[in-house]
């Protein structure tokens, strides 16, 4: 069945179609549609869970968190600020190993007050040890919220996920979206069987004082889960093709087969890039496209087989680190530090609090890429008004 | 009764911290300064000295309390709630 | 032998608290009267030390040890993940110190009152940031001596109302009780489980290593506070419904309770006074609210 939805209510289905039990949320512009939709789901019987209207997002991840350690699915949203003070309970829910689905509305950070997308809030959260999945459309959105509880819950993985998606760009923008068979999705993510339960019947501490003797080993154990994940992600993105007809990946290339030049986007930029290759490719350029889909775990591999004979590289970033440079653009670059004949890579920074990326400005960034040499600059600000 | 558990490598350990046991190992009777000494000739039975014990180390035997002195740390809330004035404290050596 | 208050014990020896500890009493009480089908949610507290290091517990419950502010929060989380998988009947209880409770974690707790949450939330107040090495807490009362209120600065406002707070949110059970009241706290707790909706019980449980008291003065403080009426044991229904559980017929003045306590030894006469003109008020207070 299609239906015409916007980006926020196709997590709020994804929730649905997941059969999420537990649902602790709290209000943020962008994010108001996916708990307001998903209270009403509850409401109305359509989706049986337990919907906590709690008062901070902080609460909202603590509860969230409560809930998957006695061994419910638990799922929630936020954004920006949001997730900024549910960020030690990030750090919690991966400590605590609790496979918690959350979705975040990429918006910029205040102050000043904005409500406008970047990428600042998710990748803030860069070092929690949480999944992240960045989406370029509805679809994708829906499809990965189930994905994500089938990946964080499988017991080599056991991490919590989260998946991304722009504000108003993608979670206020209506796509037509094929809403899965609810049984076939039933196969795909049988219930949760939790591994791990607080509960009366097997009483054990959770999170007991650690000393150095065994916190060391309990990190590793957290990377190699990631590591785990990164297999299990593919595995999942391709079981879900073969029941639904979407595959998806770590990232996702796009005419990168015999392209020269290479832009690197995540979420909509990705989408605004492949309409403008087309362009160029009419106009005899060989450009290409690589999607960064999951940036944590981050795909190093399949980003080095994509970029590999490619003349130049550019990163596009709706992000900053103060005082080093776009966030994937470090990431791009550092995995491909080692690797013979690597090409030059060009940091640009484009569509900060929102500010529209359009296929002219990504039509600037190329012509500006082929007209310079190597890299000189970290940043490179495209479209900063003097 | 729990044993100190050999955790040697991360492959000891399950993911999330989990309990694997009791504190029981931990005698804490080592702690103690002033050992309570019962005079089970004044002693009634009337188990105040069990009921406040913060330790849970005075256990009941045929009526009447023994204190466990493998975790007793000696904190004399006993001597100082028994109504019959039944237990003194002496110095460890 | 008759025996007040249950036998079963479900907190072991050899757990880490200091010698003479209130909250472990408190702890230990609260779980003869919770039993067996019971889950913790504690936050960054002593009790998240006293209960031992990782691979080890000290309780025959489970324990989910969670972020300083969120006892709360987590605990309507496994209320509401336990109702969905079937447990209905497992009691789910926040156990929080009161800088988990009044301060850091009040945010969550209002809010999980207002939703009348439905499970117990405990805080064994022993007036400061122990675990931390003695630090002011919105609990200590006024003129204490804390590591961070210092004999020449001592803390210049009262111990916050956290039951009055509490009450205010009309949840429809909040106590008082005191380690040195075992029977009283153990009755007020098996009242709580079995009424429905959010439940908040005050454990008044000395810390003699804080309070700079010798560790066998601890029961007996706590008595004392009762006796001086500086902590009046009370329960609130519905946030209206005031009983008064124990009217000392002859209230100990409070010097005596003050007096073993290292905390408060800086206290001039003067102080003593104006404490013992505030709980004479404070009793009138309640008094009044308990006979409406």
């Amino acid at each position: 069945m299609k239906k015409v939805i916007m980006g926020n209510h196709a997590l709020s289905y994804g929730a649905m179609m997941a059969r999420a039990q537990v649902i602790p949320a709290y209000p943020i512009t962008p994010q108001t549609e996916v708990v307001g939709l998903l209270s009403e789901l509850c409401a109305d019987g359509l989706l049986d869970a337990k919907f906590i209207k709690v008062e901070s997002e902080h609460s909202a991840m603590a509860a969230a968190i409560g809930a998957s350690a006695v061994g419910a699915r638990a799922f929630t949203a936020t954004s920006a600020q949001g997730l900024a003070l549910m960020h030690e309970m990030l750090h919690w829910a991966v400590g605590a190993r609790l496979p918690v689905v959350l979705g975040n509305i990429n918006r910029a950070m205040g102050p000043p007050w904005t409500i406008w997308t970047d990428q600042n809030d998710s990748l803030s959260q860069r070092d929690t040890g949480l999944i992240q999945f960045y989406c370029e459309s509805n679809q994708e959105v829906l499809d990965t919220v189930i994905q994500a509880f089938k990946i964080s819950e499988n017991e080599k993985v056991l991490l919590p996920s989260m998946i991304v998606l722009d504000a108003f760009v993608l979670s206020h923008t209506s796509e037509v979206v094929d809403m899965p068979d609810q049984k076939l999705v039933d196969e795909y993510l049988p219930s949760y069987k939790a591994r791990y339960r607080v509960h009366p019947s097997d009483p054990h501490s959770f999170g007991a004082l650690t000393t150095p003797d065994a916190y060391y080993e309990l990190r590793y154990k957290i990377e190699r889960s990631m590591m785990e994940a990164k297999e299990l992600i593919k595995k999942a993105g391709e079981e879900f093709g073969e029941v639904f007809g979407r595959k998806y990946g770590l990232i996702e290339t796009y005419q990168t087969e015999d392209a020269d030049f290479i832009i690197v986007a995540s979420a909509t930029v990705a989408g605004t890039a492949r309409t403008v290759i087309d362009e160029l490719r009419a106009q005899g350029q060989k450009v290409g496209l690589v999607r960064v889909r999951v940036f944590r775990p981050f795909p190093f591999q399949e980003i080095r087989q994509a970029l590999k004979g490619a003349g130049k590289v550019v990163v596009i970033d709706r992000n900053i680190s103060f005082g080093h440079s776009g966030i994937f653009f470090q990431e791009v670059k550092a995995g491909m530090y080692d690797q013979p004949d690597r090409p030059p890579i060009f940091g640009y920074i484009a569509g900060l609090g929102g500010r529209d990326v359009t296929p002219d400005t990504i039509k600037e960034i190329v012509a500006d890429a082929k007209g310079k040499q190597k890299s000189e600059e970290n940043i490179i600000w495209i479209g900063l008004k003097p | 009764m729990s044993e100190k558990i050999e955790i040697r490598g991360e492959r000891d350990m399950p993911v999330n911290a989990m309990s694997l046991g009791l504190m029981t190992w931990n005698k804490t009777g080592s702690w103690r300064n002033l050992r309570p000494v019962i005079d089970y000739e004044r002693c009634t039975g009337c188990m105040i000295c069990w009921k406040f014990c913060p330790d849970a180390c005075i256990n009941i035997e045929n009526e009447r309390p023994v204190i466990d002195l493998d975790y007793c740390k000696g904190c004399g809330i006993c001597v100082e709630e028994c109504p019959k004035v039944a237990i003194s404290v002496v110095k460890e050596e | 032998m008759k025996l007040t208050i249950p036998e079963q014990e479900l907190m072991c020896s050899g757990h880490l608290a200091c010698q003479g500890c209130g909250a472990t009493l408190a702890m230990r009480y609260a779980l003869k009267a919770l039993g067996k089908n019971t889950v913790l949610s504690i936050p960054a507290c002593c009790w998240s030390v006293v209960d031992g290091p990782f691979p080890y517990t000290s309780l025959d419950v489970p324990i989910f040890h969670t972020a300083f502010e969120t006892a709360a929060s987590a605990a309507s989380g496994m209320k509401a993940g336990l109702e969905m998988l079937g447990d209905d009947d497992v009691q789910v209880v926040a156990w929080a110190g009161d800088g988990g409770t009044f301060d850091i974690g009040i945010q969550a707790l209002s809010g999980a009152a207002e939703r009348n949450d439905n499970f117990i939330y405990i805080c064994y107040d022993n007036e400061a940031y122990m675990n931390t090495g003695i630090q002011r807490s919105s609990a200590t009362p006024w003129r204490s001596w804390t590591t961070t209120t210092p004999e020449k600065h001592p803390k210049e406002t009262p111990k916050k109302d956290m039951v009055g707070i509490m009450a205010a949110h009309r949840i429809p059970y909040v106590a008082t009780c005191s380690i040195a009241y075992p029977e009283d706290m153990i009755r007020k707790i098996k009242k709580a489980k079995e009424i429905k909706g959010c439940k908040f019980i005050h454990v008044f449980a000395p810390c003699p290593t804080g309070w700079r008291t010798a560790p066998e003065n601890c029961v007996k403080l706590a008595r004392l506070a009762v006796q001086t009426r500086v902590f009046p044991l009370y329960e609130i229904t519905n946030g209206v419904d005031y009983k008064i559980n124990i009217k000392p017929a002859k209230p100990r003045p409070v010097i005596e309770y003050l007096k073993p306590q290292g905390r408060f030894r800086h206290l001039t006469e003067q102080d003593v006074a104006q404490i013992q003109h505030t709980v004479d008020w404070e009793w009138e207070r309640l008094m009044k609210r308990a006979a409406e």
